[in-house]
């Protein structure tokens, strides 16, 4: 299930990161290696202040690494680059512009032809059920609405990998487990690799094939937990015994971690 | 699909009568000012001052026969439009040097906070002796003046720009280049607006002040030139119409803040 016959997607390699702080040296993670595989969906766990934002960004290349390094299909990476798309948990729509032009932007980048990204456009706002609202502005979105924008916008422009940081922390329970089923649905679709972070056991089971369980101060990862929960899952498999077992698990972890970071 | 479309007919209802309701309110407030108008010029102490309409609206057409009412209005006019626009246009750069690099914020904010609360009646003076006077002085104060308010509102309009809506552009792709123009560009836009409401506002301020000396025509040298002869229903009628270019203005830059920034959140008070 984890797949380890498959092919290394994208390979963090003794990555660490370090803060100058007003009280000397923070050191933000710790020696972190992790492959993730071709398809894969993986998910991070940790209390805050765990450095899992940390690592996204340096995955992202929107942070340096003190040490280490990241490699896409086995070239290091150089800084952002749209291969490796984001989403942001604040949204980060462009305001000014419509759903349909905000999904375009990355397109319009691109250069792909007009005629052929606003196919391409819409093709990923129908995929979550937004066409209706393609001329709307941000402002006119619930939460929710919002963040399927960015959802689409990041498929947009086909990534390799999709990076996503706590992209439904921000959503009421009843949105967030809509949405994490149909990103479901999207990722069943083309295997898209995904790297999740959330602080949600719930909704890192539901979702991924591995959980990644980090620790805080120094962020390093703790353990790392296979879901064998066979796909498609659906919110009903928050009900079963598998999943109750899992939860148990890594919630354990991850509570030792919270009481670790309260001391 | 029937339910949305009853939401849109609710909503044009609604809209109706609140516009409505706005109309109501704009007729009472000027019924009101008219009111206080008119009990300002029946008090002994005060009528002398605020004649009641029936004289300030005859004054209009004395103003028309001596010759001076267009002049003094298209001559305040030029001061303030190439005051503010030369004013923009120095604000502009300088208000993005400062965001891009700190020395220049840091040298220059403390002087442009310090100039910006001098009242410019204060330096008129000194401006008129070193380049004498006429419209020369008039246009320099009024640039000074919109150059402060509108280089530090453009500066801080950058400074506010969502890092996150950066990134998001970043990682989708965009090079320097395309952040700064499809990002801080109308990201900063609400902010430019703001100083251009600011600046205007400012030069209209500072016109009464900057035509204090030597001008030889303008809305603020008749009001004082009128003074010296106690004419006070033409004052009065300069004095309105200050305020209603003021508020032309005002208008103008509501229709372009629409047109251009529709897209902001608007906290509805």
């Amino acid at each position: 299930m984890a797949g380890e016959d498959r092919a290394v997607k994208l390979r963090i390699d003794h990555v660490k990161k370090e803060y100058q702080s007003r009280n000397g040296i923070m050191r933000a993670l710790d020696d972190v290696s992790l492959d993730i595989h071709e398809n894969e969906f993986v998910c991070v766990v940790g209390p805050s202040g765990c450095g899992k934002s940390t690592l996204l960004n340096i995955i992202a290349g929107l942070l340096q690494p003190s040490e280490g390094e990241v490699f896409l299909d086995g070239t290091p990476i150089q800084g952002t680059g749209r291969e490796r798309g984001v989403v942001f948990q604040q949204y980060a729509l462009f305001p000014w512009l419509t759903v349909m032009d905000n999904v375009l932007f990355g397109l319009n980048l691109k250069k792909v032809p007009e005629k052929e990204a606003r196919e391409i456009a819409l093709k990923y706002i129908r995929s979550v059920g937004l066409e209706d609202f393609i001329d709307a502005y941000p402002k006119e979105l619930s939460g929710g609405m919002k963040q399927r924008v960015a959802i689409a916008r990041a498929y947009a422009v086909n990534p390799e990998v999709l990076l996503l940081d706590e992209p439904f922390g921000a959503l009421d329970a009843q949105t967030r487990a809509q949405l994490q089923s149909e990103l479901l649905e999207m990722w069943e679709q083309d295997k898209k690799t995904c790297f999740f972070i959330t602080h949600d056991v719930d909704e890192a089971i539901i979702l991924a094939q591995r959980v990644i369980i980090m620790s805080a101060r120094p962020g390093r990862i703790k353990k790392i937990v296979n879901i064998d929960i066979p796909y498609p899952r659906t919110q009903e498999t928050k009900s079963t015994k598998r999943f109750l077992e899992l939860k148990a698990e890594i919630w354990n972890q991850v509570y030792q971690e919270y009481m670790e970071v309260r001391k | 699909m029937g339910r949305e479309m009853r939401n849109m007919k609710n909503k044009t209802i609604k809209e109706y009568k609140t516009r409505a309701s706005i109309w109501i309110w704009q007729l009472l407030s000027l019924a009101a000012a008219i009111l206080l108008w008119f009990v300002l010029s029946k008090i002994p102490k005060t009528s002398r001052s605020f004649p009641f309409a029936t004289q300030v609206i005859p004054a209009i057409k004395t103003m028309i026969e001596r010759d001076v009412l267009w002049k003094d209005f298209a001559s305040s006019i030029i001061s303030i439009l190439a005051g503010f626009a030369l004013g923009f246009v120095t604000a502009l750069p300088v208000g993005f040097l400062m965001a891009w690099y700190r020395p220049v914020q840091k040298i220059l904010e403390p002087w442009i906070q310090f100039v910006r609360n001098i009242p410019a009646l204060a330096y008129v003076p000194l401006v008129v002796i070193s380049v004498g006077v006429g419209r020369k002085p008039q246009i320099i104060v009024i640039w000074l003046a919109c150059f402060m308010t509108t280089s530090i509102m453009i500066y801080q309009g950058i400074k506010s720009v969502d890092l996150t809506l950066i990134k998001a552009a970043r990682v989708l792709g965009a090079e320097d280049r395309d952040i700064f123009f499809k990002v801080i560009i109308p990201a900063t836009t609400p902010f430019v607006i703001t100083a251009v409401r600011l600046g205007l506002s400012a030069a209209l301020t500072t016109l009464i002040a900057s035509e204090s000396t030597g001008a030889v025509a303008g809305m603020g040298m008749r009001i004082r030139s009128l003074s010296n002869t106690f004419e006070t229903a033409p004052m009065l009628l300069y004095i309105i119409l200050v305020g209603i270019i003021g508020m032309t203005f005002s208008k103008i830059v509501d229709i372009a803040e629409r047109r251009l920034t529709g897209w902001q959140e608007k906290i509805e008070l």
